[in-house]
């Protein structure tokens, strides 16, 4: 701990000084409250303000400039014979190809050729045995039984939205990996490209889902191929960015020996990097996997039909027990697919010898299994199409169980919730609302200049000049506020946790698993305990982000402990340290680096769940971007999606460097 | 062009820093070594002049960070030196076009890297086939081809493993038949065993003495293991800061060490060992006594007899004509090298 003293030792007055200064004004100069009809410049950007003071705009009019571009390219014709907007809606019909292929697979047939979907007792074997193939027994457990549930569970139709969810996704998840793989060889092979991609990939990674809904609308219109095209540019930022870390971390030697084989470029990219950065590349396509799922279920927003979109119908309708059955499905779909590309990217090839049979198991155990399917299927149509009435549904009981339960807790979870809004939330969301605009820019850029870099300061205050001048400074601060709020609980929650966890081996494990496990949900998934308990308050939409985002404080906190070396501990240990001591003096120094980075993360996740979390009806920025995407607003989505981008970023850039430099105090880096 | 040579390499140099090429000829293409300093240039090869002599084995030697490896990657240009010339069987590396260099790694050269360099998702059969492959040889010659070499490097029954299934040792016989596949005439080897275990790596070193008995290849063979180079040399370059220090055959560095560096590399080297009758004998006393030894006897081998007995010996050459003696004096002084200052 007195490695942090040190680093803020003298410093905070610099850092702080301006900023409460600015801060204590307000009550100096009347006229500096939000409550009266113009709060004074310094406070509050001149024209933006919390609604009532009619339309918001800044006092640089981005969101025009953009919605004129937006004009611009829908309708300027270039080269005179197509405008922007044609050229985007013939592409999505390119994807509807795609999309009509694998939709006639899975749910609808081929009318025309008199041919059915695939049938589920297909989708089941080959599922099973890809799961052997692909690690063992448990994988296949883990398919079967999420394609069973779907089976079963189907009396609302819960297997074709299911099909239907996964038509989309695997046309956005191919082409997705395909484009960031493209990008990110082209970032490797082209340093000027590169310096370009980076940051572009930091602002695409940092936008809301709903910023690339509204323009998606404009572009490409509303339906299942524009949910594909929304899914793929969402998607594909990872598996660049994952590409060009694994083309890059390729050992020299490896590269080498290509070189010295004689290999043609061409030859050293397939024959040897590709290859070579298989394991990285693999991830990637399992992270755009799990990013196309959870794309796929929030762009229901835009009419995409699917899991997505009942999920969404009965959270509306508050019916709750419906609601429950669909969230299952969807994440039984999201860990099965996540177990399933994760073994794919980590398989090694094997080595197998003697005759065809023995070679190839696997491949031969799918051509019988096909057969035996297809006569299964022939024989008895309850292979074909699993019967209605064999299907269940624990809507009515779960209902039922949800109702008596939050029945029963009404009056407790009532208490709790207004003592939070009462003594946390709300006083809380008085202090950020009352921060002047130019405090806030000093502030950061005082840290930024105290972190030893010029232009990392006045990056910093470039991003938060941004959201002042834009026209939402107050959403912004609001939106702050509950990710502030969400990040203390989270680190109150996170870190004893993770402490609990990095002492043994065994709770490390259960922890690390159970993390594993809920990272995989889709966001959307953690509003609905959120509105079982809580209804509609800012409590619910911190439950949720809380739930959601204190996954990286406790995984970061727990890597950061268990990777203190060992000799230090023992060091420590032969010194007489007390357990409490070694806790304290030696390990949580040490690892505080990595909890930064895991407070860095929350905060990321946070951002993104706050968004989502408009849906249950909060007063900052994320009810100004679902307004843009109810009136179509591109300009407005685009440049609250900055806004938000810029949150991130700012507390990335800053809070990456803090944790850099200690470890370089540490010398654990270079 | 001399065609006993193989590889020419004249005044090359290689800078890491901000504009390299401006700054070498800024300073008349010969910057001392406080001028790099100030200007903060990092030197990794420094003016190095050498040539590799047909069916030779070279061995560059010194410490890490020596550039040793860098000299070695500037003679098959997979690094572009900052300065200086490379000619490859009297052709210009540093002129030949993209293509003409393909062409000459393909057929011409073959290299085995320190941490073998195996490609992970090929089996050993396709790792050894890889570079026939990329030459668009068909599939049957070139397994057919790939077989032969495994089976040279004693591989045979390994080849449908992949390398995490083998060991280090296996994994760098692997590394050798991958370099031998296309039967190259020059032979790259850049700290090949070094990182295996001293047993495995005693084995390998006559496993490659072994090989190229039979193959007789031109040979440029890193290592900062001098016991390995003397085991391995025809002759040595050492290596220090960039700068080649010597160059000469073993005897010679020991005898004759042209820095205090050098020497101080060799003194632990156990003389007796490296050193040969010829190379320590009495050159005035031509007398033909009772007992001879030839002349490139080594001195660990004859020591014993010399000291035990009470006179003196005759070295004789191979047409049996005295050309010096040994008497315990040169014994002893040879096997405990007197300091230079007494």
């Amino acid at each position: 701990m007195n490695k942090i003293k040190t680093i803020f030792k003298g410093k905070f007055l610099f850092i702080f000084g301006p900023f409460f200064l600015l801060w204590l004004l307000r009550y100096i100069v009347p006229n500096y409250t939000i409550s009266s009809k113009t709060p004074h410049w310094a406070y509050i950007p001149p024209k933006s303000c919390l609604g009532g003071c009619g339309s918001i705009d800044g006092f640089i009019p981005f969101v025009d400039w953009t919605n004129a571009l937006i004009q611009f390219l829908r309708k300027y014709e270039i080269f005179g014979l197509f405008t922007f907007r044609d050229f985007t809606r013939g592409m999505a019909n390119y994807v509807d190809k795609f999309l009509d292929f694998t939709e006639a697979v899975l749910h609808k047939g081929f009318p025309s050729y008199e041919i059915g979907p695939l049938p589920w007792i297909f989708i089941i074997t080959l599922t099973v045995i890809l799961g052997f193939y692909l690690r063992g027994w448990r994988l296949a457990l883990l398919g079967g039984t999420c394609f069973a549930y779907l089976i079963l569970f189907s009396k609302r139709g819960i297997w074709e939205l299911s099909m239907k969810s996964l038509a989309a996704i695997s046309v956005s998840a191919p082409l997705a990996a395909l484009i960031g793989l493209c990008l990110g060889i082209l970032a490797v092979k082209r340093k000027r490209f590169a310096n370009f991609l980076w940051p572009m990939l930091n602002i695409l990674q940092s936008l809301p889902h709903f910023s690339y809904l509204i323009l998606v609308v404009i572009f490409v219109g509303i339906g299942t191929k524009a949910g594909v095209i929304a899914t793929v540019i969402f998607a594909f930022p990872p598996m660049a960015r994952l590409t060009i870390l694994g083309l890059q971390n390729i050992s020299q030697e490896i590269k080498e020996a290509g070189v010295m084989a004689g290999c043609t470029k061409w030859q050293m990219l397939f024959k040897v990097e590709i290859p070579a950065a298989r394991s990285p590349i693999m991830l990637g396509i399992n992270q755009v996997i799990m990013q196309c799922l959870a794309m796929i279920v929030i762009a229901a927003f835009i009419g995409q039909p699917g899991l997505g979109h009942d999920l969404l119908i009965r959270l509306q309708g508050l019916r709750l027990g419906e609601a429950f059955e669909i969230g299952v499905a969807v994440v039984l779909i999201a860990i099965t697919l996540d177990r399933y590309s994760q073994a794919l990217a980590l398989k090694e090839p094997e080595r197998r010898e003697g005759n065809f049979l023995k070679r190839n198991p696997y491949l031969c155990t799918t051509f019988f299994a096909i057969i035996i399917c297809s006569i299964l299927v022939f024989l008895f149509p309850f292979f074909n199409e699993y019967p209605k009435e064999l299907t269940v549904s624990a809507s009515v009981y779960l209902d039922n169980a949800i109702k008596s339960f939050t029945r029963s807790l009404f009056v407790p979870l009532g208490i709790f919730r207004d003592w939070m809004l009462i003594y946390f939330l709300m006083p809380l969301k008085a202090v950020f609302q009352s921060m002047p605009w130019t405090g806030v820019i000093l502030f950061v850029g005082a840290i930024g200049w105290k972190l030893g870099k010029m232009r990392l300061a006045l990056t910093v205050m470039l991003f938060v000049f941004f959201i002042a001048s834009s026209g939402y400074w107050v959403r912004a601060m609001i939106t702050l506020y509950m990710v502030f709020a969400s990040l203390v609980i989270c680190a109150l929650i996170g870190i004893p946790l993770g402490i609990w966890a990095s002492k043994k081996e065994s709770r490390t494990k259960l922890v690390l698993n159970i993390c594993d496990i809920f990272q995989t949900f889709p966001s959307f998934i953690y509003l609905l305990p959120a509105i079982m308990l809580f209804q509609i308050s800012d409590v619910s939409a911190i439950f949720a982000i809380v739930i959601y985002s204190s996954i990286p404080m406790i995984r970061y906190t727990v890597f950061g402990l268990r990777n203190v070396p060992q000799q230090i501990i023992e060091a420590s240990i032969t010194s007489g340290c007390t357990e409490r001591q070694l806790l304290w003096k030696v390990k949580m120094p040490l690892a505080f680096p990595e909890i930064i980075l895991g407070a860095n993360q929350t905060l990321m996740f946070a951002l993104f769940m706050v968004m989502i979390a408009g849906f249950i009806g909060t007063v900052d920025l994320s009810q100004e971007i679902f307004r843009a995407l109810s009136f179509s607003d591109g300009g407005k989505g685009l440049i609250i999606g900055l806004c938000v981008a810029f949150i991130g970023l700012t507390a990335d850039r800053l809070l990456v460097e803090w944790s850099n430099q200690m470890k370089k105090k540490l010398g654990f880096i270079n | 062009m001399d065609d006993q040579i193989k590889i020419s390499c004249s005044n090359i140099w290689k800078l890491y820093g901000e504009n390299p090429e401006k700054f070498l000829k800024e300073n008349n293409n010969n910057p001392s070594t406080e001028q790099l300093k100030s200007n903060k240039y990092i030197p990794a090869v420094r003016d190095a002049s050498i040539d590799v002599k047909t069916g030779e084995i070279l061995v560059i030697m010194g410490l890490s960070g020596s550039g040793k490896s860098t000299l070695l990657r500037c003679m098959s240009k997979l690094i572009q030196p900052t300065d200086g010339q490379v000619f490859f069987e009297g052709k210009d590396l540093l002129k030949a076009s993209d293509k003409e260099l393909i062409e000459i790694r393909r057929h011409k050269m073959g290299m085995v890297f320190q941490h073998f360099a195996l490609l992970p998702h090929r089996t050993v059969l396709q790792n050894v086939a890889f570079p026939l492959e990329v030459q668009g040889i068909e599939p049957i010659k070139r397994e057919d081809r790939a077989k032969e070499v495994i089976k040279l490097v004693g591989l045979e029954g390994r080849e449908k493993y992949y390398p995490r299934e083998l060991s280090g040792g296996q994994q760098q016989r692997v590394g050798l038949a991958r370099s031998l596949a296309v039967e190259p005439d020059v032979w790259f080897l850049d700290e090949p065993f070094s990182a295996l275990d001293p047993l495995i790596r005693k084995e390998m070193q006559n496993e490659f003495l072994r090989l190229q008995n039979m193959l007789k290849k031109t040979i440029v063979f890193i290592t900062h293991d001098f016991d390995e180079a003397i085991r391995l040399a025809d002759r040595i370059a050492i290596m220090y800061e960039g700068l080649i220090v010597q160059v000469g055959t073993p005897e010679e560095l020991i005898t004759k060490p042209a820095t205090d560096y050098v020497a101080e590399f060799t003194k632990d080297i156990p003389r007796s060992k490296l050193l040969n009758a010829e190379s320590v004998m009495n050159n005035e006393d031509k007398k033909l006594y009772d007992n001879t030894v030839n002349c490139k006897e080594k001195i660990e081998k004859i020591a014993s007899k010399v000291l035990k007995s009470e006179g003196s010996y005759s070295v004789i050459d191979e047409n049996k004509k005295v050309i010096g003696s040994l008497s315990k004096k040169e014994i002893i002084k040879a096997l405990f090298a007197e300091d230079k200052n007494e």
